[in-house]
């Protein structure tokens, strides 16, 4: 071997095989953090280009359905508050964990589908077109935030130190959303039966999730069984960071949502790379 | 001194399509229910498993690609030939990791940036600015390189004055070159290119063709794609020619391109697609047949310059309501583009809803016209009103011409030109004596 060879091994080696899984996928995804990036914001950009009051509609949806549920929830149906916490802070400090999940999951199981004609011409790592869909979620999270903070001007209510661990919780969310979404957008490829099951899910969850009530409400013994909704864990998580010691987390229920999380999330990425590399063929 | 930067090992890729079986005349109800539980419940099990479905009663492999074994040494142009379906696009893909090989196995030294089609991901509400670094990244680049690179892209584009306006505005002119702009100025070790260059007007055309003329003498390899012959040529120094999926010739590029023009030794004059759930096409309208015939209405792959020739194209109309055209581009054995012509004249159908059924247009090509040699008649059927084309088949039929020597009257050399229409002349006696 002469000199040139020695310094064109410097050079990345790639070897394509059928089945063989790339052992540097993860640094890979990492090399291809700025396509991330991109695609998030393109995917931003592009939502408020054509929108008259643009953001605002971040701001209006979470808004009035929290209304509406303040209404029907702590007026009508007349249902407990957490300890002195006003009711309307209750339904929103549940109001923004659960669009966030829900706007992350509809927007990742739908994004190989709308990206067909990047999968088809282009490589890189599949992960990332459903992962910077929760960046698009994200934002409108943030966005939303704010009425939160112009709710507790409004109140007077001063959030505790709970606050602080409300990050781990945005992220709780969001892994929340990722597992299921990757598993459905990856099946979506090939059978586009599961874009129906989506919107089901978000209206069906809404009730089911403690969103309008507080999950105390629910009779002790069940409370186990109801944390098996991953999301309960979620939205207690955020009640108690907002409303502080006002609404305690249940520890067990919270400990079995986290496992659950876990487990989709873990299912839906080992599902995810097992048929990645067939999406340029069925799409 | 060269060294390999890929190296191919009995490459195959095979696809599993599936068949409806022909089903007799009289089923009973209770069949049909069995039959439709058995495959609900044989779907589910695969789903469960993880396994593709194959719809269809019976399975058949295809392979488009089968045991592709060759060297591509550092600094290489090489051109990759074949006719539709031989595998070339298939190849691209694996080579560009879109798609796993199902058998076999390549080694790639080097970064590898593919360019399978013009302004991937492009995005139509953003502006040229925004879709230069959004196209840019897709392609590979770093912000960096992009910001480094932008105006001699933009330069290169020749739209400096819309920058800031939504590509949606752009004329189709200025979408193609922006997006040629962008992948022109990818510096990868390794370029691989579909037939992206025959876009854009013929100044452009040129210009790429130099661009990727200089990416190889900077001592990146390339690998191209492309039915233009010419182009082939002057850029490559190698050549493979694939045929079924397979291998054929792998040699010097001139010698390739030759064999390659006079492989197929009669033309092929009809094709026909029997089954119109797969013929080419999409739910809307697909094609049935193209064929080429003589003077006499008989199929013809081989007829003189002077006699008419008519070409014609059956479609069956899937769904009512869709306005349709069809359309024929016609090129001659040195791939130069003679004629297109979209079915305007024909007032009855053009771009008018059809309903459903099976159509068929003919158009008359009046003798003499063509030189003598090989043309190609590639097929369009296109969807009128998006302007929208349902289905393209490349060359699909073919027709030799041949000089009997009617027209010439006692000339017997050489005759050149595209085409060899017998003009009218006239002469006049000005000054008599």
């Amino acid at each position: 071997m002469n000199d040139s060879s020695f310094t064109h091994t410097q050079e990345p080696v790639l070897i394509i095989e059928p089945g063989r899984s790339e052992k540097n996928y993860w640094t890979d995804l990492w090399r291809y953090r700025e396509l991330f990036l991109i695609l998030a914001w393109r995917d931003i950009s592009v939502r408020y280009k054509q929108t008259i009051i643009g953001v605002l509609w971040a701001i209006i949806r979470p808004f009035l359905t929290m209304v509406v549920f303040t209404v029907i929830f702590g007026r009508i149906a007349k249902l407990p508050s957490d300890g002195s916490a006003p009711y309307a802070l209750l339904v929103f400090a549940a109001m923004l964990p659960w669009s966030l999940f829900s706007n992350a999951l509809s927007e990742s199981s739908n994004s190989l589908i709308s990206n067909a004609n990047l999968i088809g011409k282009v490589y890189f790592p599949r992960l990332i077109i459903p992962a910077a869909t929760l960046v698009t979620a994200f934002i409108d999270f943030l966005i939303s935030f704010f009425i939160l903070i112009g709710m507790m001007f409004y109140y007077k209510f001063a959030p505790g130190w709970q606050i602080m661990l409300l990050p781990f919780f945005i992220i709780l969310a969001l892994l929340a959303s990722l597992g299921p979404g990757l598993w459905i957008t990856a099946l979506n490829v090939k059978y586009r039966d599961f874009r129906y099951i989506i919107p089901f899910v978000v209206q069906f969850g809404l009730y089911v999730s403690p969103v309008g009530f507080s999950s105390n409400v629910v009779p002790e013994q069940w409370r186990l069984l109801y944390s098996l909704n991953p999301i309960v864990g979620v939205i207690d998580g955020f009640r108690w960071c907002i409303l502080g010691g006002n609404s305690p987390i249940y520890l067990p229920g919270f400990l079995i949502s986290l496992v659950i999380i876990a487990f989709f999330l873990w299912l839906g990425v080992s599902r995810f790379r097992k048929m990645e590399k067939t999406f340029a063929d069925l799409i | 001194m060269s060294d390999i930067v890929i190296k191919a090992e009995n490459i195959g890729k095979k696809y599993v399509i599936g068949h409806q079986a022909e089903r007799g005349g009289y089923t009973a109800l209770r069949d049909v229910l069995m039959q439709s539980a058995r495959t609900i419940w044989h779907k589910t099990k695969d789903l469960a498993a993880g396994k593709a479905i194959i719809q269809g009663d019976t399975m058949e492999e295809v392979w488009a690609l089968k045991g592709l074994c060759f060297d591509i040494f550092r600094g290489e142009a090489v051109g990759i030939i074949g006719r539709n379906g031989a595998g070339k696009s298939t190849l691209l893909k694996i080579l560009s990791r879109i798609t796993e090989p199902s058998t076999g196995r390549v080694t790639i030294k080097g970064r590898v940036a593919s360019l399978l089609e013009v302004g991937t991901g492009f995005h139509p509400e953003l502006t040229g600015r925004e879709n230069i670094y959004l196209n840019g990244t897709i392609l590979g680049m770093t912000r960096l390189e992009i910001k480094r690179k932008f105006d001699e892209i933009v330069a290169f584009a020749e739209v400096e004055k819309y920058l800031d306006t939504p590509v949606k505005r752009y004329s189709s002119g200025m979408y193609v070159r922006l997006a040629f702009a962008v992948a022109a100025h990818l510096e990868p070790e390794i370029l691989v290119v579909d037939e992206v260059l025959a876009v854009g007007d013929m100044a452009f055309q040129k210009k790429c063709l130099g661009k990727m003329g200089d990416v190889s003498k900077e001592g990146r390899t390339v690998l191209f794609v492309s039915h233009n012959m010419t182009a082939i040529k002057s850029l490559c120094q190698r050549g493979f020619l694939l045929s079924n999926g397979r291998m054929v010739l792998s040699g010097d590029a001139e010698d390739v391109v030759r064999s390659y023009l006079d492989s197929g030794a009669e033309a092929l004059s009809e094709k026909v697609w029997p089954d119109p759930q797969t013929a080419p096409g999409d739910e809307t309208a697909r094609i049935h047949a193209v064929r080429i015939l003589d003077s006499d209405g008989h199929l013809t792959s081989q007829t003189d310059i002077s006699s008419s020739i008519s070409i014609e194209i059956e479609y069956w109309a899937m769904s009512p309501g869709i306005p349709l055209n069809v359309s024929i581009s016609i090129f001659n054995s040195e791939e130069v583009y003679v004629l297109a012509s979209p079915s305007t004249t024909d007032t009855e159908w053009f771009g008018n809803p059809h309903p459903q059924g099976l159509f068929r247009s003919r158009c008359v090509i009046p003798g003499p016209f063509f030189n003598q040699g090989r043309y190609s008649v590639t097929a369009l059927l296109v969807n009128t009103e998006r302007s929208h084309i349902i289905a393209q088949l490349d060359r699909i039929i073919s027709v030799d011409m041949v000089d009997f020597g009617d027209a010439r009257r006692g000339y017997l050399g050489y005759w050149g030109g595209v085409i060899r229409p017998l003009l009218r002349w006239k002469t006049v006696c000005l000054n008599n004596g």
